[in-house]
């Protein structure tokens, strides 16, 4: 493949095995052990400790096979966790997705200040989800700042208990993660849009195709590899959400506000109740669920995209 | 004749072109309006560190009036804010320090070697992925114990290192695949070894790369919350995120003060950000492309 004079006549030089073996062993191990001491052992213990009834003391003795399994099949609370991660996960994709295309769209014109622009709508992303829950928590309580303001402009009748109303709750957090991460999703289709080739809008133009017909035959799909990543992306921070729902609903009112998510249960029926043998079946279960969701995701919706990219990685 | 003609041209174009570069009304609204979405609660957060807690019953979307400074020179004044972004800039740069190196170094072998483990090493770490901290926090809170780290920074800082580890390596190993042959080539006729190669030729080389995931390292620890609340129970080793919710809890009646905390919590980030806004989105979005 290469055709450099040079490397025709000076060949790479071979390093003797035992000196490549030993500065590989050298550059790789500091990270390969940090690596599987701190995320592969702890993931393989959480396995382990799933069997066990235990308070985080000592070694785990007490062996209850598939108790901890069993118990955190049958408890409601985790269904309904479960039920508000799906329902997060599955509206966070419905509401974002097309709102960040029509966003992305609308600031990929050629526009003055479109740098300004980008910089600002990152911000939301860029705050910790403990600062977005505390500032976002507050405007959101029964006599805070959205109430008031919906008094002020005489909208007094859309009021809302936003936190604790079960009806509502889940909508206000769904609010308040489409706020965090919309930017986001922006920027990255904006990185995508500006990445398909500017003569193929022109060559449609000029054959007469309208706006639309454009969007839907060039802008989309050429769009797709990176709408399914971010997808993807969605996907998993959905499935794994603890930060936002701990912090303005705690781990006692999240479930009965109806916005309790399998971490925050993991949380509070684990650490917080002091049952660490429980709270690491949880967290298998969280894992296995996650994925199952990840493998099925990349089978059957990344594959293709994956497939260019190595053929390309090749090349 | 033709130079008045091409005159004219020349200034109806320009025309023209000024026209198209300001896009239509309705674009500058939605953006403007999305905007004052993506800015509305951080505006109400700062201005809600500037008024007092009785303006702030009275009318909960007021504007300061008058303008009160006690509540952020409480929180300036006071040791504790302090003391946690202290600890929050060990952590985060510690952190960051360690991804880049670690991170480095191993991608510099993936990319660079060819040896029988090389797929089956970039594997392991592309694994991490799915291994997200919310999985191993239990177990790792026990290991953490264990090691002695509790309420230690450390205890904090490592387990960051190694989760950051795959997107770094992810990010890295194109970029150091990217450098060529030839320059490897011509450092070995200098005398210069594979380490000789590595700090001369392939730290310079991966700057840009290096940038981009020390940047993304930072942020996310700097905004870490799960892992700090397992590991730091001493309010004396309590990091940003961790201190802004034990305030807001210990001083909830108080919302001004809570606003103003979590205001100037909020600052450092958004400077970090504002400096380098270009290497975080392009990081991002490059990963992703990548």
């Amino acid at each position: 493949m290469n055709t450099s004079p040079l490397t025709h006549a000076l060949p790479r030089p071979r390093s003797s095995n035992w000196r490549q073996r030993l500065e590989i062993l050298v550059f790789a191990a500091p990270a390969v052990v940090v690596f599987v001491s701190f995320v592969i052992l702890p993931v393989i213990m959480a396995g382990y400790y799933g069997f066990f009834r235990w308070k985080g003391y000592g070694t785990p003795s007490d062996f209850v096979g598939l108790d901890n399994y069993f118990a955190i099949f049958q408890d409601s609370a985790f269904h309904e966790a479960l039920i508000h991660n799906g329902t997060i996960l599955i509206l966070s994709l419905v509401l974002q997705g097309p709102l960040a295309i029509v966003l992305a769209l609308l600031l990929n014109q050629k526009i003055r200040g479109r740098a300004v622009i980008r910089i600002l709508i990152f911000v939301p992303y860029v705050i910790s989800e403990v600062i977005v829950g505390i500032g976002w928590g507050l405007l959101l309580q029964t006599d805070g700042a959205i109430n008031d303001f919906l008094d002020s402009v005489g909208l007094g009748a859309l009021k809302a208990d936003w936190l604790s109303d079960p009806q509502i709750a889940i909508w206000s957090l769904m609010v308040i993660i489409s706020w965090k991460y919309i930017g986001f999703a922006v920027i990255l289709f904006l990185a995508g849009l500006q990445s398909i080739p500017e003569e193929l809008f022109e060559a449609a133009a000029i054959d007469g195709a309208s706006y639309w017909q454009i969007q839907r035959n060039i802008t989309l799909p050429l769009l797709g590899p990176t709408l399914r990543i971010w997808a993807f992306l969605s996907i998993i921070g959905s499935l794994q959400l603890f930060d936002l729902v701990y912090i303005i609903w705690g781990q006692y009112v999240s479930s009965t506000a109806g916005t309790s998510t399998m971490a925050t249960y993991m949380v509070a029926n684990g650490r917080d109740a002091g049952s660490y043998g429980f709270g690491s079946a949880v967290a298998v279960v969280i894992f296995i669920i996650s994925l199952i969701i990840a493998l099925t995701y990349q089978r059957f919706v990344l594959r293709r995209d994956l497939a260019g990219a190595l053929t390309e990685g090749e090349k | 004749m033709s130079v008045i003609l091409t005159k004219k041209g020349g200034r109806t174009d320009h025309k023209a072109a000024a026209r198209y570069r300001w896009g239509s009304p309705l674009t500058y609204l939605v953006a403007l309006v999305f905007i004052a979405i993506c800015l509305g609660p951080v505006a109400y957060i700062i201005l809600g560190g500037f008024r007092s807690n009785s303006q702030i019953t009275e009318s909960p979307a007021g504007f300061p009036s008058p303008w009160k400074f006690d509540n952020y020179l409480d929180v300036l004044t006071g040791s504790t804010f302090w003391q946690e972004v202290g600890n929050s800039l060990i952590a985060a740069t510690a952190t960051t320090v360690g991804v880049v190196v670690l991170g480095l170094m191993t991608s510099f072998v993936i990319a660079r070697y060819r040896f029988r483990g090389r797929g089956a090493l970039y594997s392991l770490f592309a694994a991490g992925l799915m291994f997200p901290m919310t999985v191993a926090i239990t177990p790792l809170y026990i290991l953490i114990k264990n090691l002695g780290l509790m309420n230690n920074l450390a205890g904090v800082i490592l387990p960051q290192i190694a989760f950051a580890l795959p997107v770094t390596i992810i990010i890295l190993v194109p970029f150091l695949r990217a450098i060529p042959d030839e320059i490897e080539e011509a450092a070995a006729i200098d005398g210069a070894g594979r380490f000789g190669f590595f700090f001369r030729m392939v730290v310079p080389l991966s700057i840009p790369g290096v940038v981009t995931t020390g940047i993304l390292a930072f942020v996310a620890s700097w905004n870490s919350y799960l892992l700090p609340l397992f590991i730091l129970n001493d309010q004396s080793t309590f990091t940003l995120p961790l201190g802004v919710q034990a305030f807001a809890s210990e001083y909830s009646v108080d919302t001004a003060r809570v606003l103003a905390f979590t205001s100037l919590s909020m600052i450092p980030a958004l400077i970090f950000f504002a400096l380098f806004q270009k290497r975080i989105v392009g990081g991002l979005t490059g990963a992703v492309k990548g």
